[in-house]
């Protein structure tokens, strides 16, 4: 029989990975990757405040992430660097905030492994509730900000002339990855949470012919991934995050493999007589 | 031809004194036009002369940092930008391509597609497209919306002469079929679609403007052109009444040398050189607005 705690990380993870299949498609068609990147690891000073000011753990790293994301918006428009150089100060120095604001805290006792790389014994139930209330949340707002955010995506002037508002569609996604960065950082781990946004999205292209069905796909991939990770984590007892990435990244590894590419190809092989 | 301007249809958009500006420089300055329903306005200009960042800023995607433009309450916009690259990861289709930015009837999206000729590729991923293709696909998908204004940011661009041709008769089919006004960005500085009703040729400001001239009468250019290429093409002869030098200065025909060219700026011909060869009562609205200048550089004096 499986345990509690596991089930528990099974349906939190789930929950994580759909939410994130329809977010992550967005990442990679907005070549967001390291910007989401920047954001997750801001979380790491979302969990250092949180601990600082006892505030909610959740809560604290949707705002910090929220807040480094407008940063970047405005340094962005300054215009003085390019955005790269922007996310990499941004993105290392939240992180190492984080770090020396932890380290200053000696009376806390602080497991940094399990924020790092997700720790799949830590899911409460509770926790269980916010993932899938948040998830509802978020999949009902990538529903509804669905046109703004594909046609912006596609060209922001397009949207912007036939009256799309593509930037507030681009507010409302940030905060979005904010949301999905403070609820998936438990199970995942800071470090990783871009990988289950990009991987599942990146393996549903391949099998995919319009963004609505790569959504899809990229969040039952997710939940595959999701789940064959965490069976491997309790199996060989290893971090919950790494192990859910590895198995994202094999079936990442099996959509490159040439299986039913070619149908054209395929239906010429059997036309009678073809075989010798 | 049909005459859709009256005097009674209020202007789909209407620039006036319209300047944008970036990092303290002035991209573009002192833009007077206006879009009727039915009225085609070509914008031509060298490279960087600001006309993609008008055609922009007449359908608000820019704000003016100097003075206004106008938009009929509820203008509907078609438009096709200049650039458009599509990341290969994203899965898309000419088809879902057509409803981008609004929902369409699958009867919509079939008629549009065909009246651009590129019915055949609905099921194509639009990666996989040609320059010209891609063009197509992007017209139709302005079109297919029934925009009250069609902006077309070099829309023959990648497309060879006789494609140009066809989607310049095409453009004319869709004013004459549904009314719309159009604004089209050409790439060539003197040939221009033969059914513009005003060209506007900027260089930071409005060089000049005027009615281009039919080629079809003449027998060189039905040589040089072909018979059907010379119906649809005209061509638009500059009349400045200044020079912009190499470094950014402009030479004005009163011999004097100014930084900057701007209609206030004082150093330029009253309308009758500065804009077209047609009278008062020729209805395209630019002379009064004219008058404006020339009040507002006296005002300025």
């Amino acid at each position: 029989m499986l345990d509690d705690f596991f089930v528990r990380a099974l349906i939190a993870g789930v929950g994580i990975a759909v939410m994130a299949g329809p977010l992550g498609c967005f990442v990679i068609w907005r070549r967001m990757a390291y910007f989401g990147d920047t954001m997750a690891h801001s979380a790491l000073l979302g969990v250092a405040l949180s601990l600082l000011l006892e505030l909610n753990l959740m809560l604290s790293v949707f705002i910090v992430a929220a807040v480094v994301s407008v940063l970047l918006l405005f340094l962005q428009r300054r215009g003085a660097l390019s955005t790269d150089a922007l996310l990499g100060i941004l993105s290392h120095s939240a992180l190492s905030f984080g770090l020396v604001i932890v380290a200053f805290m000696t009376w806390v006792r602080i497991d940094l492994v399990g924020f790092l790389f997700g720790d799949i014994l830590a899911v409460t139930e509770s926790d269980i509730d916010i993932i899938w209330g948040g998830g509802i949340l978020v999949v009902f707002a990538i529903v509804y900000l669905w046109r703004p955010l594909l046609a912006s995506t596609v060209n922001p002037e397009l949207a912007e002339a036939e009256g799309l508002q593509p930037e507030r569609a681009r507010l409302f996604f940030m905060l979005l990855m904010a949301l999905v960065i403070a609820i998936a950082m438990k199970i995942v781990g800071i470090l990783l949470i871009t990988s289950l946004l990009i991987i599942p999205a990146a393996t549903a292209r391949r099998f995919s012919t319009s963004p609505e069905v790569m959504a899809v796909l990229a969040s039952v991939i997710g939940a595959l991934a999701v789940t064959g990770g965490l069976f491997g984590s309790l199996h060989w007892d290893t971090p919950s995050g790494p192990s859910i990435v590895v198995a994202a990244v094999g079936l990442f590894a099996l959509s490159l493999l040439p299986i039913g590419r070619r149908p054209i190809e395929a239906a010429h092989h059997s036309t009678p007589g073809g075989h010798h | 031809m049909l005459n859709f301007r009256s005097p009674e249809t209020l202007p789909l958009v209407n620039l006036s004194n319209a300047g944008v500006s970036r990092n303290g420089r002035w991209l573009v300055r002192g833009v007077e036009f206006s879009i009727s329903p039915g009225e085609i306005v070509t914008l031509i200009g060298p490279n960087g002369s600001g006309k993609s960042t008008t055609a922009k800023t007449a359908i608000g995607v820019l704000k003016p940092d100097e003075g206004y433009v106008e938009r009929k309450p509820g203008l509907k916009v078609g438009y096709v930008p200049q650039k458009l690259a599509v990341d290969w990861t994203l899965p898309l289709t000419v088809e879902r391509l057509m409803t981008l930015t609004g929902p369409l009837r699958g009867r919509e999206i079939e008629e549009a597609l065909a009246a651009t000729g590129v019915l055949h590729l609905a099921k194509s991923e639009v990666q996989h497209l040609s320059g010209g293709e891609f063009q197509r696909a992007l017209l139709a998908r302005a079109i297919a919306r029934k925009p009250d204004l069609l902006v077309l940011d070099e829309p023959v661009q990648g497309v060879d002469f006789s494609g140009e041709i066809a989607l310049y008769e095409l453009i004319k089919q869709i004013r004459n079929r549904t009314g719309c006004g159009i604004l089209l960005i050409s790439h060539d500085l003197h040939i221009v679609m033969a059914e513009t009703d005003t060209v506007v040729c900027l260089n930071g400001h409005v060089c000049c403007r005027g009615t281009p001239q039919a080629v079809s009468q003449s027998p060189e250019y039905q040589r040089l052109f072909g018979r059907r290429a010379a119906n649809t093409l005209a061509v638009y002869s500059h009349h400045h009444d200044h020079t912009h030098l190499p470094d950014g200065r402009v030479l004005h025909a009163d011999g004097s040398i100014t930084e900057h060219c701007f209609p206030g700026d004082g150093h330029h011909h009253d309308d009758q050189q500065n804009v077209h060869d047609h009278g008062e009562d020729c209805g395209c609205g630019h002379h009064t607005r004219l008058h404006g200048y020339e009040q507002k550089e006296k005002r300025d004096a």
